[in-house]
C-alpha cells in the first residue's frame, strides 16, 4: 500500500459579501435587502425590539398574531399565503419580536402587505386566542419532561437571578389566563417600527425589495416606546446546581461563562478560543469526551449574544453513570484551557476553520437572512464580516490565549447537572460542592 | 399561477470501477458541496445486528487507508469546511460542505474511506458507547423519542427488513465485531455501489479530471444485487399502542401503503400532494377541522415516507398522519373525523384555488431544498442512484404541477380503515 498524501488547499477565494440596499423609512422602520438569485424565492425577517413584556402574554401574542386581522380569518390569511407559496411565522424571545416569512420571489410585495396587515391589524380573535393559548400551555408541559429544556432552564435561573433573562419561558397556567384585552394592549403598546429592523433577501433587486417594504410598511404606526433590558449580572461563582430528574437515562451538563458582544476587541479571539475549546468537531471537548472517551454524542459549548449580554454555554448529554468524570474532563479542558498556552496547528485549524464557515453562512437565501438579522440585532451589517475575518486571521497565540484566560476560567462558571440526583449526587459531592435545584427551575 | 422551475446544469457519467457520477456546477458564491451516497440503509442491516447500517457510518469516521483517526474532521475544518453522514432506510450519506479550494482535498477524503476504513476494535468499542448516548438522547431519554419513525413501522410490516428497529438495540449493538464491519463493508460499499455527486464552485473539466485521479484507482467491486423488500398491503386494520413514562399527552400515527416511489412515480406524486392538503398550514383540511374547529388535536401532520423524505425513499413505504392530543382527547374520534373529511374529498373534491396554494407551497419547499449545494449534491446524488438520472431533480416542480385534481381525490379515496396502522402513545403520567 503505497501513502498518499492530503492534497493541499487551493488558493482561497476572498470573502465576497452580496449587493445590498438599506433605507430607513419615515415610520422608523429600517430595511436591509441583499440579492441572493440562486432559487426564485425570497426570505424576509423582521425583528420588532420587545423587552421587558410579561412573558406569558408575549408567547400568546406571538402565537396568536397571524390568527385574523379585521380584513382575514386565520384560515384565509394562510389561504392568501399559500397563493404565493409563502408563509409567516411569529417567535419571542427577551429581547424581540421576531417575524419570519418566505414565498416565491414573484409574491414578495404580497407576503410585505400581509405581513403589514398583521402589523397594524391583527385583532386577537377570543376564540382563536382561547384554543391557542391552551395548545401553547400543553406545548410547555411537554417541553417541562425534556431534559434539554429543563437543563437550560435551570442554568438560566443560576446565571441571571432576577434579570430578566432568568425566566424565558411561562407557566402554562400563567399562559391559560391570558386574555384577548391584554394581547391587543400589549400590540397597541409595543409593536411598533420604531428600532424594528426588516431583512429581505432572495431572488429580487434589493432597491426593489426596499421600495416593496415602503409601499406595504409606511403606513405601519410609528408610535410606541423604547425599553432597554439591564446589563446581564456577572455570574456569582458557587456550587455545582444539581436539579433532580428521576428515571433519567442521562445527566445533562451545562456550564455557563460571561462574555463579550461582537463589537468587542476581544470578540474575534474569543470565538477562537471557544472552537479549540467545544464550538467545533475538532475540538479538545468533542476529541476527549466522546472521541476518546465515549461518554456523549453531542458535546459542544458555544457563544450567544444577547441584547444585555453575551455568554459561552457549554452541553453535553452524557450516560448517567460517567456523570462525574465527564464533568470532571469538561471542567479539566476549561482549566487546561486556562492555564497553559494554545497550540500553534489548533489555533491554525480553528482559524481556518472560522473564516471558511463564512463563507459558508453566505451561500444561501435563508442563512443570509438569519445572519444579516443576527447582525443588526447587534447594530451590525454584513461588512462587519470583512474586519471579523481579517481579525480571526491576525489573531496571535498570545491573543488567544490571554482571551482564554479571561472568558474560560471555570473558576467564573455557573454550573447546572440535570439527571437523577438519587444516582449522580453521591459522586458529584466527592468532586464538588453541591446544592440542589431551587424548586421550580428544573422540576 | 406559473409554476417555476430550477434548471441546474448536470453532467452524469461512470467510472470503470461502476462509481456513478454526477456533476452540478454553479459558480454564484465560492463553496462546493461533495457527497457520496452508498445504496444501503436500515433495510439491508442483518438479523441480529439492529442499527448496524447507523453503527457503520460512525466507523466511516475513524480513519481510513492513509488516514487516523481523527484526521477527517481535522482536514475538512482545518478547510474551513463542515461535515456529516446520515443513514436511511435505503441509503447512506457522507458530505461535506466546504469554501471551494478545498475541493479536491474532500474528494481525496472520501475516496480514502471508499478504498477502506480502518476499523479497530478499539474505535469500534469507542462509537457503540458514542451511539448509545445518541439513542438516549434521541429516543430513550425524552417524551415521543423515536415516534413515529421507530414506532410504526413494526405495526405495519411484518419482515424483519421493514419493521425493525433502525437505531438498533443496545444487546444488537453491542454484539458487533470489527469482521461484522469488514464484510459489511466489502458488500454493500463497493464503488459500483455508490454515488459521488458534486454541486457548487468548480469547472466541469477539472472536476472530472480530480475525480478520475482520486477515484479511478478505487478498486472495483460487484454492486450486491438489491433484494425486493416488498410486502402486501394490509387487508384488515391493525392498531397498537404503548405506554411512554415521560410523555404528559396523548398521541398517535397512521399509515396507509402508498404506490411504489420508483416503478410508479405517477400513481405516487398524488400521495405526496394529498399530505399537504390534509396538513400544510392552517387552511388545510386536517388542521382546519382537527385543530381549529374541533380542537381535538393540538397538531397534527403529514408526509410520506417514515423518514419524511419523499423524493429519497423506495417501496415499501406509506403516508403518514401523526397528531398530538390534548388532555382528555380520543384517538378513536380523531380516526373518525379523519375518515369523515377523507370521505368529503373522496365525494366532494377540492374547492377552487385550493390545489394551486398547495402546489405553489411544495414548489417553493423544493426550491429552499435546492438552494443550498448541499441540499442540491445530496438530493440529485439520491435521485440519481434510484432513479438513474440526477436530471429528474430540475423536473420535480413541473411533475408536481402536473398531479390532477382525480388523482388526489382517488388518492384519498384509498385511504380506508382497513388499509390503516396505527399507533398510539398511552402518556406514563410522568411530569
Amino acid at each position: 500500500m503505497t501513502l498518499r498524501e492530503v492534497p493541499a488547499l487551493a488558493a482561497a477565494r476572498k470573502l465576497k459579501l452580496p449587493k445590498t440596499a438599506e433605507r430607513t423609512l419615515a415610520n422608523g422602520l429600517t430595511v436591509i435587502a441583499a440579492r441572493r438569485p440562486a432559487v426564485p424565492l425570497v426570505e424576509v425577517r423582521l425583528r420588532v425590539p420587545f423587552a421587558r413584556t410579561n412573558v406569558a402574554r408575549g408567547m400568546v401574542l406571538a402565537e396568536t398574531m397571524l390568527s385574523g386581522t379585521s380584513e382575514l380569518s386565520n384560515v384565509e390569511l394562510s389561504t392568501e399565503l399559500q397563493r404565493i407559496g409563502g408563509g409567516l411565522t411569529a417567535a419571542v424571545d427577551p429581547d424581540r419580536l421576531l417575524l419570519g416569512g418566505n414565498a416565491l420571489s414573484s409574491g414578495l410585495g404580497r407576503l410585505l402587505d400581509l405581513l403589514g396587515l398583521v402589523l397594524s391589524d391583527a385583532t386577537y380573535p377570543s376564540g382563536e386566542v382561547a384554543a391557542e393559548r391552551d395548545r401553547l400551555a400543553d406545548q410547555v408541559r411537554v417541553a417541562k419532561t425534556q431534559p434539554a429544556y429543563l437543563a437550560r432552564a435551570a442554568l438560566n435561573h443560576r446565571m441571571y437571578g432576577r434579570h430578566p433573562y432568568a425566566r424565558q419561558t411561562a407557566e402554562p397556567e400563567q399562559l391559560a389566563a391570558v386574555r384577548p384585552a391584554a394581547l391587543r394592549s400589549l400590540h397597541a403598546e409595543r409593536v411598533h417600527p420604531a428600532g424594528a429592523i426588516l431583512v429581505i433577501v432572495g431572488d429580487v433587486p434589493p432597491a426593489k425589495a426596499l421600495d416593496a417594504a415602503e409601499a406595504a410598511l409606511s403606513t405601519w404606526n410609528g408610535g410606541g416606546k423604547s425599553v432597554e433590558l439591564p446589563a446581564v449580572p456577572g455570574i456569582e461563582p458557587g456550587p455545582v446546581t444539581l436539579a433532580d430528574r428521576p428515571g433519567s437515562v442521562q445527566s445533562s451538563l451545562r456550564i455557563g461563562l460571561g462574555a463579550v458582544g461582537r463589537t468587542h476587541p476581544d470578540h474575534s479571539a474569543l470565538q477562537l478560543a471557544n472552537l479549540i475549546y467545544g464550538g467545533y468537531f475538532s475540538s479538545r471537548l468533542v476529541e476527549n469526551i466522546r472521541e476518546a472517551k465515549g461518554y456523549t454524542y453531542s458535546p459542544r459549548s458555544s457563544i450567544e449574544h444577547s441584547a444585555a449580554g453575551s455568554s459561552v454555554v457549554v452541553s453535553a448529554d452524557v450516560a448517567t453513570e460517567v456523570t462525574a468524570p465527564a464533568l470532571v474532563e469538561t471542567w479539566y479542558e476549561l482549566g487546561r484551557l486556562v492555564s497553559t498556552p494554545v497550540g500553534v496547528d489548533e489555533l491554525e485549524q480553528a482559524r481556518q476553520y472560522g473564516v471558511g464557515t463564512l463563507q459558508l453562512s453566505l451561500a444561501t437565501q435563508s442563512g443570509l437572512a438569519g445572519l444579516m438579522s443576527s447582525l443588526s440585532g447587534s447594530g451590525l451589517r454584513l461588512d462587519w464580516l470583512t474586519g471579523h475575518a481579517e481579525r480571526m486571521a491576525a489573531a496571535s497565540v498570545e491573543a488567544v490565549t490571554e482571551v482564554a484566560e479571561r472568558y474560560f476560567a471555570p473558576a467564573n462558571a455557573a454550573t447546572v447537572v440535570l439527571g437523577d440526583a438519587s444516582v449522580i449526587e453521591p459522586s458529584l459531592t466527592r468532586l464538588f460542592p453541591v446544592t440542589r435545584a431551587e424548586n421550580g427551575h428544573g422540576e | 399561477m406559473r409554476i417555476p422551475t430550477t434548471k441546474y446544469p448536470v453532467e452524469q457519467y461512470q467510472l470503470a470501477n461502476g462509481l456513478r457520477v454526477v456533476l452540478a456546477p454553479d459558480r454564484s458564491a465560492p463553496v462546493v458541496a461533495v457527497a457520496v451516497i452508498y445504496d444501503v440503509g436500515i433495510r439491508s442491516e442483518p438479523e441480529g445486528r439492529t442499527g448496524f447500517a447507523h453503527l457503520f457510518e460512525h466507523l466511516m469516521f475513524q480513519g481510513s487507508e492513509n488516514l487516523e483517526k481523527l484526521a477527517h474532521f481535522r482536514y475538512v475544518q482545518g478547510s474551513g469546511g463542515t461535515f456529516n453522514g446520515s443513514t436511511h432506510l435505503d441509503y447512506t450519506d457522507y458530505y461535506q460542505f466546504l469554501p471551494s479550494n478545498a475541493l479536491e482535498r474532500a474528494l481525496f477524503l472520501e475516496a480514502d474511506r471508499m478504498r477502506r476504513p480502518k476499523i479497530t476494535e478499539e474505535n469500534l468499542r469507542n462509537q457503540i458507547d458514542v451511539v448509545s448516548e445518541e439513542i438516549r438522547v434521541n429516543v430513550l431519554n425524552r417524551p415521543y423519542g423515536g415516534f413515529p419513525w421507530l414506532r410504526l413501522p413494526p405495526v405495519m410490516f411484518d419482515t424483519f427488513p421493514n419493521a425493525h428497529d433502525g437505531y438498533g438495540s443496545f444487546v444488537d449493538l453491542n454484539a458487533a465485531t470489527v469482521a461484522d464491519a469488514e464484510d459489511f463493508f466489502t458488500t454493500y460499499y463497493a464503488a459500483s455501489n455508490a454515488t459521488l455527486a458534486l454541486a457548487g464552485d468548480f469547472d466541469v473539466a477539472d472536476a472530472q479530471a480530480l475525480v478520475e485521479q482520486h477515484f479511478g484507482d478505487v478498486p472495483a467491486r460487484p454492486a450486491p444485487v438489491r433484494p425486493s423488500f416488498a410486502e402486501p398491503d394490509l387487508t384488515a386494520e391493525r392498531r397498537d399502542s404503548y405506554v411512554d413514562e415521560r410523555a404528559p399527552l396523548a398521541a398517535f400515527a397512521s399509515a396507509w401503503r402508498v404506490p411504489d416511489p420508483i416503478g410508479d412515480f405517477a400513481a405516487y406524486l398524488p400521495y405526496v400532494v394529498l399530505a399537504e392538503v390534509l396538513t400544510d398550514g392552517d387552511s388545510s383540511r386536517l388542521v382546519e377541522r382537527l385543530v381549529l374547529k374541533d380542537r381535538a388535536v393540538t397538531g397534527i401532520g403529514g408526509y410520506v415516507g417514515f423518514m419524511g423524505e419523499p423524493f429519497e425513499v423506495r417501496d415499501p413505504t406509506a403516508m403518514l398522519l401523526s397528531a398530538h392530543l390534548p388532555p382528555g382527547g380520543s384517538v378513536d374520534a380523531v380516526l373518525g373525523t379523519v375518515d369523515e373529511e377523507l370521505d368529503r374529498l373522496a365525494t366532494g373534491g377540492l374547492v377552487p384555488g385550493e390545489l394551486d396554494g398547495i402546489k405553489a407551497r411544495i414548489v417553493a419547499q423544493l426550491l429552499r431544498d435546492l438552494d443550498p449545494v448541499l441540499g442540491r449534491a445530496l438530493r440529485m446524488g439520491t435521485i440519481a442512484q434510484q432513479r438513474g438520472d440526477a436530471a429528474l431533480t430540475n423536473d420535480l416542480p413541473r411533475l408536481i404541477g402536473e398531479v390532477s385534481e382525480e388523482s388526489i381525490v382517488a388518492a384519498a379515496a384509498s385511504l380506508r380503515p382497513s388499509r390503516r396502522a396505527t399507533v398510539e402513545v398511552v402518556p406514563g403520567g410522568a411530569s
